[in-house]
């Protein structure tokens, strides 16, 4: 089967059949960190893939900057004062 | 094939800390359930209230934006363009393809040509890293276009493992005056709009799914200013931590707001005495000139930086 995978994007061969969770497996990524498409459809963990199926394995973990642009690594002194800047000493991830 | 627990239909997600899978219908149930059970809970908004969406063009803010208006909320997008390079020009075309999809307008303001600088160069101009300027200026710009245009709250995609993320990152420092500052509703007051995070019961794996299944394009790839940062690190312990022990995330920082914020009521150092209006733009701030306009000041001056000189490298991107 062919898988697509991200960041960076790539395209891989892999043999089937297996388990959406045997492939997550083999390739090392965690299934709470990602979901698997097949053929344009989201597939549960326990689905098989077959050789002929499209596979695309995407993370759904944010580390970019969140729409509110939270810092990433805690206290920013610049932001110093304002009660509000406390709503975000959320993460740089809330949005990809 | 599996099922979905409601309707025995064929399942389209596992969903482990519900121990239950579900097809695209239920799944949307029950986001759509999570996210009306955050904003009561929380008193986050009323269906009289004009939202400020601040979109980014990711999977969260998409999905708050769409889910806000599927539970009747008057929700409006607003988008930044952080000149962040092609990531953020791909954002902004997923952010536009979303509201003329459904016939809703789009605010854009874009730091490059409304301020004068963008986010690689802000980060070179202060030393600092990117998210510190990417964050002042989305939490200025969101602040400021809400009080301009009469919007009663700001709505942020901040999910379940942002937050969980981020109560791990105060807890690890013990900082205090943080875990008692870290509510999903930030109430108005000193000219700042009320801002509200709708999305804290669902993980970012059910937001994803939610675009998915609703047939919302989003950016999927990783901002490439972000990579290897300390809060992706805290993001994957807790996902290791989750699958050996579904619902420790949602366990975690939901326990917290139950039984942990309200004894920590008071340990947030007292808000500043009266603040002032910024010189320049208006906005509250301590001193004379508000901390965005003496990065715009900071920033504009320098001449501008491609991404590839602030992007961090990490081996750790999958």
């Amino acid at each position: 089967m062919k898988v697509l995978l991200r960041n960076p994007k790539r395209e891989i061969d892999l043999s089937g059949p297996r388990t959406v969770d045997a492939l997550l497996g083999a390739l090392d990524l965690n299934r709470e960190a990602h979901l698997v498409i097949r053929n344009g459809t989201l597939v549960p963990g326990d689905e098989r893939l077959h050789d002929d199926d499209e596979v695309e394995v995407r993370p759904v973990i944010s580390g970019g900057a969140t729409p509110d642009g939270s810092g990433a690594a805690g206290p920013d002194p610049a932001r110093a004062g304002l009660p509000h800047d406390a709503f975000a000493p959320a993460p740089p991830g809330g949005d990809g | 094939m599996a099922k979905c627990r409601v309707c025995r239909g064929p399942a389209v997600i596992d969903l482990p800390r519900h121990n239950a899978h579900f097809c695209a219908s239920h799944l949307q149930q029950l986001c759509r359930r999570q996210v009306e059970k955050a904003i009561g809970d929380h008193a986050m908004l009323t269906p009289e209230e004009r939202v400020l969406v601040a979109v980014s063009g990711g999977k969260d803010s998409l999905a708050l934006w769409d889910l806000l208006l599927e539970l009747g909320y008057q929700a409006e997008g607003l988008y930044i363009g952080l000149g962040i390079g092609d990531y953020s020009d791909d954002s902004g075309r997923y952010a536009q393809a979303f509201a003329a999809a459904r016939g809703l307008p789009l605010r854009t303001i874009d730091l490059r040509q409304e301020h004068g600088y963008d986010v690689p160069t802000a980060a070179r101009a202060t030393r600092r890293v990117p998210c510190s300027a990417c964050g002042l200026s989305k939490r200025h710009l969101f602040d400021r276009a809400a009080r301009d245009g009469g919007y009663a709250v700001v709505a942020t995609g901040h999910n379940l493992d942002d937050e969980a993320a981020v109560l791990l990152g105060n807890t690890l420092r013990w900082d205090v005056e943080y875990l008692a500052r870290q509510r999903p509703v930030l109430p108005a007051g000193d000219g700042f709009p009320r801002k509200v995070k709708p999305l804290v019961r669902l993980t970012e794996r059910e937001t994803a799914a939610w675009c998915l299944v609703r047939g919302i394009d989003y950016q999927v790839e990783e901002c490439p200013m972000a990579a290897g940062n300390r809060h992706l690190g805290y993001k994957e312990t807790l996902n290791a931590m989750e699958v050996r022990s579904p619902g420790t995330k949602a366990s975690f920082y939901l326990g917290f707001l139950d039984r942990m914020a309200p004894l920590l009521a008071g340990h947030s150092l007292a808000a500043n005495d009266a603040l002032n209006r910024c010189s320049r733009c208006n906005s509250p701030t301590p001193g004379d000139i508000c901390a965005f306009c003496r990065l715009v000041e900071t920033a504009a001056d320098h001449e501008p930086v491609p991404v590839d000189m602030i992007a961090r490298t990490s081996g750790r991107r999958r």
